[in-house]
């Protein structure tokens, strides 16, 4: 535990750091007339390091259950459960397991989870560090939805991937903002290409920076982009409201297509943490 | 849009890239670091060869039909520089050799190659040729670490390929850098020009899920005399490449290590070879053998049942087999059935489909001179049958043994397995009596065996077929 919170310690000194030299590079990058919005997320708001063998914390994590809609809406084969085969807490990891097998009508099962109701927050830095499946039709996500869902429903809440990918590209994950305008296929999204690592051989941190009008996406210690509301054809939705935290790992659908008979089940998705800090 | 991709914030990283690197140092190298003082050259060639004996290029045997006159360079055509090999591949009737093939060989004593896992070259063809086989390791001295890709598509523009190195830590002094074989099997006899650049070693973060395989990666069982030895076949390696693609090399014994189950029953050398040594102790007549690649366990394994027994085998892969005419025989005008002998990921079986009835055939087909077999003092016949579709109890494979076929004299004998015995996509073993063929008076001089389904199963495959008696 002291190494975690020393840790920690030293993750905010990197965070200050990579933020002012982010700064200059951003400020090199940007015309000389533009203005620069710029906040430090120092302030640990939430954290899990996935310590505790079991199901994971009830008090931060909630289930989807099911199908959903034509396959959460984008033609998934998986039945999501809360099933310790396919969620569960150990080696001090969460493990999203996919699994190949006929459950409920559905020919494969797996897992997500959400902070829906239980951890919302607006801006911020949220992270995870994770280490993916492989092998197509898997599509593992880190993302955030707006907290007013039910209310305005989707896209006019905005949703924020922080990080997808799909199994049958190993060194290719992307990030995207969705909202109204701005949704599904015509979504604003941007790859970034791993030169010499894989997202299934070894963990790398995921991650954005969202405050007022930007949303800068970082993997690892590398930037590689901004998305801010000139960038979007539609209302800027992010700075309206908290957002809530969804990891997943489906099977099939629109992002990577379906499974073939090359994929090898089951895979799991490996989450080594997940932190979320503030603004002072 | 502003895109920004930049790196920033270095000094931290580094720090940490630093440690890792030392941590992964301290865990992969450490006892070899000592040991490898070879040179760890990478490239193999650029514009010219780099540190390879004088040939450069060393030819399979002529007397085997290579062909030493293709290979060349070319100052015309490059992926990178000003010159690539160039490699012309002949006609199959060329007077001077059918096919080309051979290997790059380092000068010296052998390179360091452990800091690599990958060999890669880039290559361009005159067609969208097949070349049989790209690798390395083979040095024409041991080839004891040898691997190779086959059946490699080429690209009529310069197109990456990637040959992964199954256990990199085992390269500590490798001698053969390259290799290549190549013939016009894959454009009807017509010979082909192709070209190779930037021949290198690599280390690669992009390749991924090392999966080594032993028996085609599957679980084999093989009842087996004390005192006999078998290989380990279907040894291979897949990696996961960039792209996403799986790639699965060929690699020798030697980047495996073996493991028995049980050293009183069977015990298993550097290269793959099994021997039976005893019955085993308390009744434990089974030892499984297995294997590990760079720390990952393979799939596949040999369970390997001792016995004691007089064999006469027909098809197995542990058996020394009689020959035999064919394993089907074609019998027309009724016969549907197709297939005959293959070879599954590593394993030798027989494959039928449209299976109405078929012959394996060992009399002396048209004069082939093959015996017919003496069974009068084996007891039992062994064989083994994989139904490749649904199967109801009502289905049926009637054998048949035949004596003295087709002479006045033949008799045969019958016996019948339900559908209630077989699994579907399952192999099922049976040790059937040859007292239960019934109407076999007489086994002095078997040579046909025939399954009969009635295309009740239409689909089947069979294995380990042989004649035993227990001693």
């Amino acid at each position: 535990m002291k190494n975690r919170i020393l840790s920690n310690k030293l993750k905010s000194i990197f965070i200050c750091s990579s933020l002012f030299m982010g700064a200059m590079v951003l400020i090199t990058n940007c015309n000389p007339d533009e203005t620069q919005d710029v906040t430090n997320f120092n302030t640990l708001s939430m954290q899990d390091e996935f310590d505790v063998d079991g199901a994971p914390n009830p008090a931060i994590w909630n289930y989807n259950i099911g199908t959903g809609q034509n396959g959460w809406g984008n033609n998934e084969l998986q039945y999501y459960t809360d099933r310790p085969e396919n969620v569960i807490v150990e080696d001090g990891m969460l493990k999203i397991t996919a699994i190949q097998e006929e459950f409920e009508g559905s020919g494969y099962t797996s897992a997500r989870l959400l902070t829906q109701g239980l951890f919302e927050q607006k801006y911020g830095r949220f992270e995870a560090r994770m280490k993916l499946p492989y092998g197509k039709g898997m599509w593992p996500a880190f993302w955030l939805l707006g907290a007013n869902i039910d209310e305005v429903s989707w896209p006019f809440c905005g949703e924020i991937d922080v990080m997808e990918n799909g199994g049958s590209k190993p060194t290719i994950v992307s990030g995207a903002v969705h909202g109204p305008g701005y949704s599904g296929g015509n979504a604003v999204v941007k790859e970034y290409e791993f030169t010499d690592s894989r997202v299934d051989s070894e963990f790398h941190i995921y991650g954005i920076e969202w405050g007022p009008n930007y949303i800068n996406y970082y993997i690892d210690d590398v930037l590689y982009n901004q998305i801010t509301p000139e960038d979007v054809t539609g209302d800027w939705v992010f700075n309206d409201g908290s957002f809530f935290i969804i990891i997943n790992l489906a099977v099939g659908g629109a992002f990577d297509g379906n499974p073939n008979e090359n994929t090898v089940f089951p895979q799991t998705m490996y989450v080594d943490y997940v932190r979320v800090y503030s603004a002072n | 849009m502003k895109n920004i991709n930049l790196k920033y914030n270095i000094i931290l990283p580094l720090v940490g890239l630093i440690s890792v690197v030392m941590i992964s140092c301290e865990r992969g190298f450490s006892d070899d670091v000592e040991l490898a003082t070879f040179p760890s050259t990478a490239e193999v060639f650029t514009d010219t060869p780099v540190g390879l004996t004088d040939e450069f290029f060393i030819s399979f045997d002529p007397a085997f039909g290579a062909n030493t006159n293709g290979f060349g360079t070319d100052d015309n055509e490059a992926y990178e520089g000003s010159t690539s090999i160039r490699i012309d591949v002949p006609a199959p009737n060329d007077p001077d050799g059918g096919f080309i093939g051979g290997i790059f060989k380092d000068r010296g004593e052998g390179r360091d190659l452990t800091r690599y896992n990958a060999l890669t070259f880039w290559a361009k063809g005159s067609t969208t040729a097949t070349v049989g086989l790209f690798g390395f390791g083979t040095d024409f001295e041991e080839d004891k670490y040898a691997v190779t890709l086959e059946n490699v598509q080429l690209s009529t523009d310069w197109k990456k390929y990637i040959i992964p190195i199954p256990d990199p830590s085992k390269l500590v002094q490798e001698k053969g850098m390259f290799a290549f074989a190549a013939g016009s099997q894959s454009t009807n006899g017509f010979g082909f020009t192709f070209w190779l650049d930037e021949i290198r070693f690599e280390s690669l973060g992009t390749i991924g899920q090392p999966r080594p395989r032993i028996l085609g990666g599957q679980d084999q069982t093989a009842q087996t005399n004390i005192g006999t030895s078998v290989p380990l076949i279907g040894l291979s390696y897949t990696a996961n490449l960039p792209n996403g693609q799986d790639v699965t090399v060929s690699a020798t014994p030697s980047y495996f290590d073996f493991e028995t189950s049980n050293p009183f029953v069977a015990s298993v050398d550097e290269l793959g070879i099994v021997t039976v040594d005893g019955p085993g102790q308390g009744g434990d007549n089974t030892a499984v053998i297995t294997a590990s690649l760079g720390g990952v366990e393979a799939e596949g394994s040999l369970t390997v049942e001792a016995v004691d027994i007089d064999v006469i085998s027909i098809f197995s892969d542990v058996f020394a087999n009689v020959p035999v005419d064919n394993y089907n025989g074609f019998y027309e005008p009724f016969q549907t059935t197709l297939g005959g002998a293959v070879n599954e990921n590593g394993n030798n079986i027989i494959d039928y489909t449209m299976l109405n009835f078929v012959a394996i055939e060992f009399y002396g087909r048209d004069g082939s001179g093959v015996e017919p077999v003496d069974a009068t003092d084996m007891t039992h016949l062994h064989i083994e049958f994989r139904v490749n579709e649904t199967v109801d109890a009502s289905d049926y494979i009637n054998m048949e043994l035949h004596n003295n076929f087709t002479l006045p004299n033949g008799i045969l004998g019958s016996y019948q397995i339900t559908g209630s015995e077989l699994l579907s996509n399952e192999w099922v073993e049976f040790d059937i009596p040859l007292s239960s063929f019934a109407g076999l008076t007489s086994r002095d001089a078997l040579g046909m065996m025939l399954f009969v389904t009635d295309n009740n199963i239409a689909n089947l495959s069979v294995d380990n077929i042989y004649f035993y008696a227990e001693n």
